[in-house]
C-alpha cells in the first residue's frame, strides 16, 4: 500500500470514527467530554510538529491556548450581554463604568475569530524572533516558555475587574446565536471540533512531508550543520513555533463553547505540562501519536480521578516517566516495535534449514 | 557575483579566546582552483582558521573570498556566498535519507512556496552529485546507516549541490581505509578546478598524493608555504615535526 493510499484510508477511518461511531455510541455527556479531549488533541498536533519534528520543547502552550480561549470567550460574553451592555462579571465587581477599550473590538465576531488564531501566532512570532535568533534552545527555551505561562496567569488573576480573575470567563450561554445548553448545539460544536482536528492533521501531514518538514528535522538533529548550508535555522524553527501557537489558539477558542469556561487554571503551568505529557505518551514524532496520546491521557484523567481522586497526579507522573524511560517514541512506536519483532521472528522460523546448516557445520 | 571559482585571500587573521591566541596574524593566499593542504601539529590553529573563515568564531583581520569580505558576517550568509565546509566528525542528518540530505543542501535558495511542497522529481544537480560521490544506489538509505567513508563523501556531495565554490574540508580522510582515501583524493581532484579546495589533514601519504600546494601552520602562525617538495625541504618544518635543530644537516627532505 502506498503511503498516500494509506493516508487517505487513515483519514477516512478517522472521519468515520469521529463523525459516525462516536456520536452514535456515546451519550451526550461523554460526547461533550470527547469534544474537550479533541481540543487538547489539536494543541497536541501543534506540539508534535514543534517538539517532535522541530525539537522545540514547548512547555508553555497554555499561553496560546489561553489567548485563543479568552479571545473567543470575550466575544461570547459580549454577545451574551447584548449590544452596549457589559458582561455580567464586570457589573458584579462594579469597578468599571464602561467597557474597557481593549474589550471593544472583540464585540465584532470576525475580529474575535481572527484574533483567536492570529493573536497567539503574533505573540509566538515576537517571542520566537527574539529567542531563536539569540540561539536560546533546549532547557532554556522550555523554562522560558514555562515562565511565560506563569506570567500570563499572574496577569489574568491580577486584573480581576477586566479578566474575571481566578474565576475566568464563565457561564457562557450562546455561541454565535446558538444556545449552548441545547444538546443539539453541543453536538454541532463537537462536529466543528472534530472537523477542525481532521483539517489540521491534513495540514500538518502536508507540512511534515514537504521539503520544509525535512528541513525541520534537519534543524532538530543538527542545527549548526543547517546553518553551514546557508539556511537560518531561527526562521525554520519560527515557522513551526508559530504554526503550533496558532493551533493551540484555535483549540482554546473551540474549548470555550465545548466546556463553557476559560480560566487561568486551564492555561497555566500545569495544563501546559499536561499537553506535553499527552504528546510524549502518544509519540511526539508521529503524526497521530500526539492526538492519541492527548485523548488517552485526558480520558484516563477523567476516568481515574473519578475513582481515585488524589492519586491521578502520581499516576500521570509515573506514566510520563515510564514512557520517557522505556518507550521514547511513545505509544505510536509500539506498532513499529511489534512489526520489527515479528519480522525479526520470521527469518529464524524456517526450522528445516537450520539443522542442515548445523549438520554441515558439524561435519 | 561571478560563478567562477574565487580565490581566498586572508590578511592578518587573528583569533583569541580569553587571551589565548589561537590564530596569530595569518596571511594566506589560495589561488582559484587550487587544492591547498593545511597541516601543522595539534593546536596549530588549523581548524580555528576554518572556523573563523566560516563565521563560527569571531576574528579580526580580513578574509576575502573573491571580492567578498567574509569576516563579520553570519554563518548562513557566508555559506550563501559559496563557502562550504565539513567537520572532523561527519555532521549529517542521520535520520534523513541520502537523497534528503542532498536535497536540503541544494535548497537554501528555494522560495517559501517551494519549501511547503513535497519534493517531486530528484533535482538534476542532486542526481548528478549522487553519481559523482558514488552513492546513487544508496539514495534512499538513512544517512546514519552509511559506512564511514560514504558519510564523508556525502558531506562533500552536500557541498557540491550547495554550489560551494570554496570547499573547506576538515580531515576528510581520517579513519578511512586505504581504498577510501584513494577514492576521496580522486573525488577532490574531480571537483577542484571550478572550485577552490582547502583541506586540513594529518595524513602525509594522502598529502603527497593529492596536494597541489601546502601551508604549514605552527602555534597560530604560518611557518612555511609552497609545493609539497618545498615544504618538506624546509628546515623549519622539519624542526617542528621532528624536533631536529634547524642547523642539523637534513638531506632527506628532498626525497619527495
Amino acid at each position: 500500500m502506498s503511503p498516500r493510499v494509506r493516508a487517505w484510508l487513515g483519514f477516512g477511518l478517522g472521519a468515520v470514527v469521529l463523525f459516525a461511531a462516536a456520536p452514535a455510541l456515546l451519550t451526550d455527556f461523554r460526547l461533550s467530554l470527547l469534544a474537550k479531549y479533541l481540543c487538547f488533541a489539536i494543541v497536541a498536533v501543534g506540539i508534535g510538529l514543534a517538539w517532535g519534528r522541530g525539537g522545540l520543547l514547548t512547555l508553555g502552550q497554555g499561553v496560546f491556548f489561553g489567548l485563543g480561549g479568552y479571545a473567543m470567550a470575550m466575544h461570547l460574553k459580549l454577545a451574551d450581554a447584548g449590544e452596549g451592555d457589559m458582561p455580567d462579571f464586570m457589573q458584579l465587581y462594579g469597578q468599571l463604568d464602561e467597557l474597557p477599550a481593549w474589550w471593544a473590538p472583540f464585540a465584532n465576531p470576525v475580529f474575535a475569530l481572527a484574533a483567536t488564531v492570529l493573536l497567539p501566532m503574533l505573540v509566538a512570532f515576537g517571542l520566537g524572533s527574539l529567542v531563536f535568533r539569540r540561539r536560546v534552545r533546549g532547557a532554556y527555551f522550555a523554562i522560558l516558555s514555562q515562565a511565560l505561562a506563569a506570567a500570563m496567569v499572574i496577569l489574568l488573576i491580577g486584573q480581576q475587574g477586566t479578566t474575571g480573575g481566578t474565576n475566568g470567563l464563565t457561564d457562557i450561554e450562546g455561541f454565535f446565536g446558538y444556545d449552548l445548553d441545547d444538546p443539539v448545539n453541543q453536538r454541532m460544536v463537537y462536529f466543528i471540533i472534530a472537523g477542525v482536528l481532521l483539517a489540521l492533521l491534513a495540514l500538518t501531514r502536508q507540512l511534515m512531508h514537504s521539503r520544509y518538514g525535512e528541513l525541520l528535522v534537519a534543524v532538530r538533529d543538527s542545527e549548526e550543520r543547517v546553518r553551514f548550508l546557508g539556511y537560518n535555522p531561527a526562521n525554520v524553527k519560527l515557522v513551526a513555533y508559530v504554526v503550533a501557537a496558532g493551533m493551540a489558539g484555535l483549540a482554546g477558542a473551540l474549548f470555550v463553547p465545548a466546556v463553557g469556561i476559560i480560566s487561568p487554571a486551564l492555561i497555566g503551568i500545569v495544563p501546559s505540562i499536561e499537553f506535553v505529557i499527552g504528546v510524549a505518551v502518544g509519540g511526539r514524532a508521529a503524526l497521530l501519536g500526539p492526538v492519541l496520546g492527548a485523548v488517552a491521557v485526558a480520558w484516563a484523567k477523567t476516568a481515574l480521578s473519578e475513582r481515585f481522586p488524589g492519586t491521578w497526579t502520581y499516576l500521570q507522573g509515573a506514566m510520563f516517566v515510564l514512557v520517557v524511560a522505556f518507550l521514547p517514541g511513545g505509544l505510536a512506536s509500539l506498532w513499529g516495535l511489534v512489526k520489527r519483532r515479528r519480522e525479526a521472528a520470521v527469518p529464524p522460523a524456517p526450522p528445516a534449514e537450520q539443522p542442515v546448516l548445523v549438520k554441515e557445520a558439524a561435519a | 557575483m561571478s560563478e567562477t571559482a574565487g580565490g581566498l585571500r586572508i590578511r592578518g587573521l587573528r583569533v583569541a579566546f580569553d587571551g589565548f591566541v589561537a590564530v596569530d596574524g595569518v596571511d594566506l593566499d589560495v589561488a582559484p582552483g587550487d587544492i591547498r593542504f593545511l597541516i601543522g601539529p595539534n593546536g596549530a590553529g588549523k581548524t580555528t582558521l576554518v572556523d573563523a573563515v566560516t563565521g563560527l568564531v569571531k576574528a579580526t583581520g580580513s578574509a576575502l573570498f573573491g571580492e567578498q569580505e567574509l569576516l563579520g558576517r553570519e554563518v548562513h550568509r557566508i555559506a550563501r556566498l559559496g563557502v562550504g565546509r565539513t567537520f572532523q566528525t561527519a555532521a549529517l542528518f542521520e535520520e534523513l535519507t541520502v537523497l534528503q540530505n542532498l536535497d536540503i543542501a541544494a535548497g537554501a535558495g528555494r522560495s517559501p512556496w517551494a519549501m511547503l511542497r513535497r519534493r517531486g522529481a530528484v533535482p538534476d544537480d542532486v542526481a548528478y552529485t549522487l553519481e559523482t560521490i558514488g552513492l546513487a544506489d544508496r539514495r534512499d538509505a538513512l544517512a546514519g546507516t552509511l559506512a564511514h567513508g560514504q558519510k564523508q563523501w556525502l558531506e562533500i556531495g552536500m557541498l557540491l549541490v550547495q554550489n560551494a565554490r570554496l570547499l573547506l574540508l576538515d580531515e576528510p580522510v581520517a579513519g578511512m581505509s586505504h581504498e577510501e582515501r584513494e577514492a576521496t583524493g580522486e573525488l577532490l581532484g574531480k571537483v577542484a578546478g571550478e572550485r577552490t579546495v582547502v583541506v586540513i589533514e594529518h595524513d602525509m601519504d594522502f598529502l603527497r598524493r593529492f596536494a597541489r600546494t601546502v601551508t604549514v601552520l605552527h602555534a597560530g602562525k604560518v611557518l612555511s608555504e609552497g609545493t609539497v617538495a618545498q615544504v618538506q625541504a624546509d628546515p623549519k618544518v622539519q624542526e617542528v615535526y621532528l624536533g631536529h635543530a634547524s642547523d642539523e644537516p637534513v638531506a632527506q627532505g628532498a626525497e619527495a
